[in-house]
């Protein structure tokens, strides 16, 4: 931060600071869900014969509360920080902002509530039922209002290409959000609602959702994160501009295409399939584009490595982040679908994602945000940052490693022939073998669950704190 | 698919795919003013934005997929129904509407699938005449094939897979499904019956009772039936039922030991399909069962179908 602090226009912090402590509280939340699911993969006796302890309702609320409870709280402050400050004005709308807040708070308490009990509509990352999804819509309008709003009365000359990114995944999470949630109420006074699409079509237009909330959500948004957080805490210059430029638009213009790999090999056509896989393997290289842009962006700076942990975290995020863009792409291709799909594989290549890209870079950013957006000049301790920091990389191993294991074992074990032509192995016989792993994947939950403990004390003691008694501190 | 939808989809597809190649051809020039890799004139709280080239590595790998992407669309189905690929390839017959048409279709089609189907056919389909046909051409008979270790050990393979989903691994069923090494069979148990229950499968129907019997006549019911496998009961309502029992001896006969032809189980014996308890008992009543094993002839084939059956057969001549 620069001595241009009292020059600085009325910013709307109240809102960032709201959603960062939300960002923390819940990703506490739906990554402790994570961990019991795990747990009772491992010991299925865990739901305690309990319907709202089942399985079947908790991965639910564990999806959703990691991506819509804590990733889009960790998107909401940081886009409503960076618009402002990269506009050089204070958030458009004046009490909007507050409605976003508490309009999102509802619709997580609802989702929190309704899913547990059994209302879903049984679409992946889109179980909520109508009424939720019109909360949604009412919000995100808000949202958007918002966050546009404050681009249009901006004080600078461009839009910074953080807010791009942002842009990019505000409008296309709205469009995704109204066209797969269409569905027909069973009675006004019914939560359950029937999808209006059948068969092939339905599962097409839940994938071109589903593979886009990926996409758009987790990784335009986080990338619009990115290349503010890099820049400000490595204090360089962003690498290229016209590298940020060309795989801003092909990244959106390609990764929308990218939603029939989820279904090869079954009723879609084939066309779609095709189409699917060749614009996976496009989108290749503008993910990378992101990554080398945030990694190049540190040229000068890498040894701020040694003494700074937030910017580990951040390196660290990206790194990750090019490996499961690496790895998207690859298991788009027929042939290694074949092996891949419907096994552990793809749960660690989400949680590659999940954990290493968006979790990592949100943590990072959050450690930057906290000691500005409460009158302090650094984390309470750094040392807590670094040990955050190490649990979390760890624990990501940890878990991708034990699902890439069972992942192929499974896929493998699945097409394994004896002589006759018979299947080598049973299912069970797969599950059996994919316990240990089961448990090596609790094991990495438990660990990045623990840093995000550490966070929370982290951050308390930041806050409670008095203001600017706490001195910016370097790794020894 | 109609050709507007046809020119419509190829339109925009190629139009992502070919923005990108143009888009990639100009963000490599540089046409921003700025000499390249010093800052462009605007900085965003304080972040500059470097001019920097474009790695050319990272050029070169989009170049490439752009390439391969436009090879694979034109080798493979794209854009439309309509474009079935240099290759004619398919995964499958996507239009068919029956499995008589899927059938049909079967000795002519080149999709992946049923060239797979046919290579297995060819590969293993010997495998299993051997096991299942003797020299003349006729089927083994089953209970021969069950004396052959290495045919019940292929049985076995292919219950795993595709039985003991719900009969368990060791075939010992569970609640609404059956046992099937206890020599209780709903349905018989010699060779002949075992093999068409597997061919064509079977429908179980009790009906329910609840509205026909009231409250008290179930509770009397089930006393009786009870009573039939030796439990001890209150013997007025044993009575009672006893009389009313009448209606169920259509299908379970008047002894109430079942009848093969309903797959009417013995009410007996100590073997329950659906629990034995007083309470799993007068829910059967009330509520009837509806069992269902799947017709599996035109799943497997009946080849494979004898070999089963003969796994099976040996299941219960162990003891």
């Amino acid at each position: 931060m620069t001595t241009a602090t009292n020059i600085q226009p009325d910013y709307n912090m109240k809102v960032v600071r709201q959603f960062t402590l939300t960002t923390i509280l819940w990703g506490i939340v739906g990554m402790a869900v994570g961990v019991i699911i795990a747990a009772q993969l491992v010991w299925p006796a865990l739901n305690f014969d309990t319907p709202w302890l089942t399985y079947s309702r908790l991965r639910p609320l564990h999806t959703n509360a990691v991506i819509f409870a804590f990733g889009t709280s960790a998107l909401m402050a940081t886009s409503f920080y960076v618009v402002q400050r990269t506009c050089q004005t204070r958030l458009f709308g004046g009490p909007l902002a507050s409605i976003v807040f508490w309009g999102w708070q509802l619709v997580i308490l609802s989702a929190a509530i309704s899913l547990p009990l059994g209302y879903t509509t049984s679409k992946e990352y889109a179980e909520l039922e109508w009424p939720i999804d019109l909360l949604i819509t009412a919000i995100w309008v808000v949202y958007a209002t918002v966050f546009f709003g404050t681009l249009a009365i901006r004080k600078t000359s461009h839009i910074y290409v953080a807010n791009w990114f942002f842009g990019a995944f505000i409008l296309t999470v709205a469009v995704l959000h109204i066209v797969n949630s269409l569905a027909i109420p069973v009675s006004m006074s019914s939560m359950k609602s029937y999808s209006v699409y059948a068969g092939a079509v339905d599962a097409m237009v839940q994938w071109w959702y589903g593979h886009n909330a990926v996409g758009f959500l987790l990784t335009a948004g986080f990338l619009g994160m990115m290349y503010y957080f890099v820049p400000k805490q490595a204090n360089r210059p962003v690498y290229s501009y016209r590298l940020s430029i060309i795989h801003f638009w092909a990244l959106i213009a390609v990764y929308i295409w990218a939603g029939p790999h989820h279904l090869h090999y079954t009723a879609l056509p084939d066309w779609a399939q095709s189409l699917g896989m060749v614009m996976s393997l496009i989108l290749f290289a503008p993910s990378w584009g992101g990554m080398i842009n945030g990694i190049m962006t540190l040229s000068g700076a890498w040894h701020k490595l040694r003494t700074d942990p937030i910017l580990r975290f951040l390196v660290v995020s990206l790194s990750f982040y090019g490996m499961s863009t690496f790895e998207g792409p690859m298991m788009a291709i027929k042939t290694v679908n074949a092996l891949s799909h419907y096994t552990d594989w793809t749960i660690g290549h989400v949680h590659s994602g999940a954990l290493g890209w968006v979790a990592m870079v949100s943590i990072g950013s959050l450690y930057h945000l906290i000691p500005r957006l409460f009158g302090q000049n650094g984390m309470y301790s750094t040392a807590l940052v670094n040990l955050h920091f190490w649990l979390a990389t760890i624990g990501t191993v940890f878990y991708i490693v034990a699902m890439w294991i069972s992942g192929v074992m499974q896929g493998l074990m699945w097409r394994a022939v004896n002589a006759d032509g018979t299947l080598t192995y049973t299912f069970v016989e797969s599950l059996e073998k994919s316990y240990p792993f089961y448990a090596m994947r609790l094991l990495g939950g438990i660990i990045f669950l623990s840093g995000m403990f550490i966070m929370a004390y982290n951050t308390y003691k930041t806050i409670s704190a008095e203001e600017g008694s706490i001195k910016p501190q370097e790794l020894g | 698919m109609s050709i507007f939808w046809t020119i419509w989809i190829t339109v925009i597809t190629l139009t992502v795919i070919i923005g990108c190649a143009v888009l990639l051809k100009s963000a490599n020039t540089n046409s921003t003013g700025v000499e390249e890799g010093e800052p462009m004139p605007h900085t965003f709280d304080g972040i500059q934005e470097l001019n920097n080239p474009l790695p050319k590595w990272w050029v070169g790998l989009f170049w490439f997929t752009i390439v391969i992407a436009l090879i694979y669309s034109f080798t493979f189905p794209s854009y439309t129904a309509n474009w079935n690929g240099l290759l004619d390839w398919s995964s499958s017959e996507q239009s068919v509407k029956s499995p008589e048409e899927s059938e049909k279709l079967a000795e002519t089609s080149h999709s992946q699938y049923q060239r797979e189907i046919n290579d297995a056919e060819a590969k293993y389909g010997a495998v299993f005449k051997q096991l299942a046909y003797d020299e003349s051409g006729a089927y083994k008979d089953i209970a021969v094939i069950a004396n052959d270790p290495e045919a019940v050990k292929v049985g076995q393979r292919l219950f795993l897979q595709n039985c003991a989903q719900c009969h368990g691994s060791d075939a010992r069923g569970g609640k609404g499904f059956p046992n099937l090494t206890d020599n209780d069979w709903l349905y018989g148990g010699n060779p002949a019956q075992i093999k068409a229950t597997l061919m064509h499968g079977r429908v179980a129907a009790m009906p329910a009772w609840k509205d026909i019997l009231g409250e008290q006549g179930v509770t009397e019911v089930t006393s009786y039936v009870l009573q039939l496998s030796g439990r001890r009961v209150n013997s007025i309502e044993a009575q009672a039922g006893q009389e009313r029992f009448a209606m169920c001896a259509a299908c379970h006969g008047a002894d109430g030991k079942g009848m093969e032809a309903f797959g009417a189980p013995n009410l007996t014996d100590k073997v329950w399909l659906y629990g034995g308890s007083r309470k799993a008992v007068e829910d059967t009543i009330n509520n009837g069962r509806n069992g269902v094993m799947p017709a599996w002839s035109g799943i497997l084939g009946e080849d494979k179908i004898q070999v089963i059956s003969a796994y099976v057969y040996s299941l219960s001549q162990q003891k």
